[in-house]
């Protein structure tokens, strides 16, 4: 055990080093959220009262899209340079090892979009006191979402041009978390309890945790096959 | 105890032999039934007392929407079945319900519109289970498109499978939250009037509907699956023993 749990961390202090040596790809997904949030008042009205109805909506579509953009690099280059074969093969339980895989993912393209949705949903004229509820709601949510896109990402490795099959496969399987996150975030904005579609995002996060990373390790060990 | 008669299964030509030898058996009683629930339907039930006879898709409409999520779930049994054992029947049989199972959702969702523009006075509402249906219908479309992306046919076969079970655990999950998203939206005043305690004239008939269009999809499968089968063997000598006679 103490052997899986040196080599999981040791993928993560690499998935780290990797990325930060790289940092530009690290604001692709962050700037894609943006640019969303910044179309929508200008296809929609710049009128708060209208902005403020949409919020939700617009947040929860901009996270979801945002990090189907970002898991699309998950294994890329693993896959690529046979990174994940030596995973497979190097004895260590392949499915930790993509838990934390997927954990780093969530460090670097989840939680920082739950640290920039209070901005965003700032200028879509979201009253200051929501904003923690907001923060709360996306970065829960998104753990469930990287985990799905886990899945969904090591089933389409080794694809050409396999990006609109990931939206494909993903996009239905998300539609819980966007249905519980869009009431959480409405209701932070109303100023209501946001407990229960809380609790119901905190649920399917779990459920991700318990099950998502043996459906990728199959799907992985599938591809090396 | 002989497990022989589990393992024959798992030979394609058995399987194939089988399966011709079923479809009769399946496909007659099920024009029978279609028949029999059709006229029941259609020409014996009294009219709906607020619906009239617009009521009468239901016959169509709800054996396919039950059908769409049976298929589902037969897929994602048979490509269980496929990944544990290594079954290449099995996968065959998976392969071969989806584009069944898509097609009746597709049949459900466009006698669910037709129903609606009457009833509701539009071809389309976000009713949940309307809703629910068309993310079933994105499912099973992301699952043929996730076939036909992977060109070697045993990783597809697995691949595929594996988003089978994911899906099946899943499509509980879409169906209750979707269902719970549009009655916190809104009163489910649209569908209300449509549940009357359904009377035996009218229930008998949808049930014989129920029956048919089982039979008529187990049917669909094992032609589907005969073909499939000898895709996939198109190498083996039998095939070309079975091809020649």
């Amino acid at each position: 055990m103490s052997g899986t749990w040196q080599a999981a961390r040791l993928v993560v202090e690499r998935d780290l080093r990797l990325a930060f040596r790289n940092r530009g790809q690290l604001l692709h997904p962050l700037l894609f959220f943006a640019i969303v949030a910044t179309l929508f008042p200008l296809a929609l009205s710049p009128e708060p009262s209208r902005l403020r109805d949409v919020a939700p909506g617009v947040l929860w579509i901009g996270a979801l899209l945002a990090s189907l953009l970002a898991v699309e690099f998950l294994y890329r280059e693993d896959a690529q340079d046979g990174t994940l074969e030596q995973f497979a093969l190097s004895g260590r339980s392949l499915t930790w090892l993509l838990f934390a895989k997927t954990a780093t993912h969530w460090l670097l393209s989840g939680l920082p979009l739950a640290l920039m949705s209070p901005i965003a949903a700032y200028a879509l004229a979201v009253p200051p006191a929501a904003l923690p509820g907001i923060v709360a709601a996306v970065s829960i949510g998104t753990i469930a979402l990287s985990l799905l896109g886990a899945v969904s990402a090591a089933l389409t490795i080794g694809i050409r041009r396999g990006g609109a099959l990931l939206s494909l496969l993903t996009l239905p399987l998300a539609v819980p978390l966007l249905i519980f996150g869009a009431q959480a975030t409405a209701r932070a904005i109303e100023g209501s309890d946001m407990a229960a579609p809380l609790y119901f995002l905190a649920a399917f996060a779990v459920l991700g945790v318990t099950l998502a990373p043996l459906a990728a390790a199959a799907a992985v060990r599938i591809s090396l096959e | 105890m002989d497990w022989t008669w589990f393992h024959r299964f798992g030979s394609p030509p058995h399987l194939y032999g089988l399966a011709g030898r079923l479809v009769p058996w399946f496909a007659w009683p099920a024009a029978l039934a279609i028949a029999a629930g059709l006229y029941g339907g259609l020409v014996l039930a009294p009219p709906d007392y607020q619906q009239g006879d617009g009521f009468r898709i239901i016959y169509v409409h709800a054996p396919s929407a039950w059908l769409s999520l049976m298929a589902y779930t037969w897929m994602a049994v048979a490509a269980a079945i496929g990944l544990v054992w290594r079954m290449k029947v099995a996968h065959a049989m998976a392969a071969s319900c989806a584009p069944i199972g898509a097609w009746f959702t597709v049949a459900a969702l466009c006698t669910g519109m037709l129903w609606g523009k009457p009833m509701w006075g539009t071809y389309w509402v976000w009713d949940p289970r309307l809703t629910a249906e068309l993310v079933l219908l994105f499912l099973y479309l992301g699952y043929l498109g996730l076939r036909s992306a992977i060109e070697d046919p045993q990783r597809a076969d697995r691949a595929s499978a594996v988003l089978a079970v994911v899906g099946v655990v899943n499509v509980p999950i879409v169906r209750y939250s979707v269902e719970w998203w549009n009655s916190i939206h809104q009163a489910p005043s649209v569908m209300k009037f449509g549940k009357p305690t359904i009377s035996w004239p009218m229930l008998t008939p949808l049930l014989i509907m129920f029956v048919g269009f089982t039979l008529l999809f187990l049917a669909l499968v094992l032609v589907r699956v005969r073909g499939e089968i000898l895709r996939r063997e198109r190498q083996a000598r039998w095939v070309s023993e079975v091809i020649a006679a």
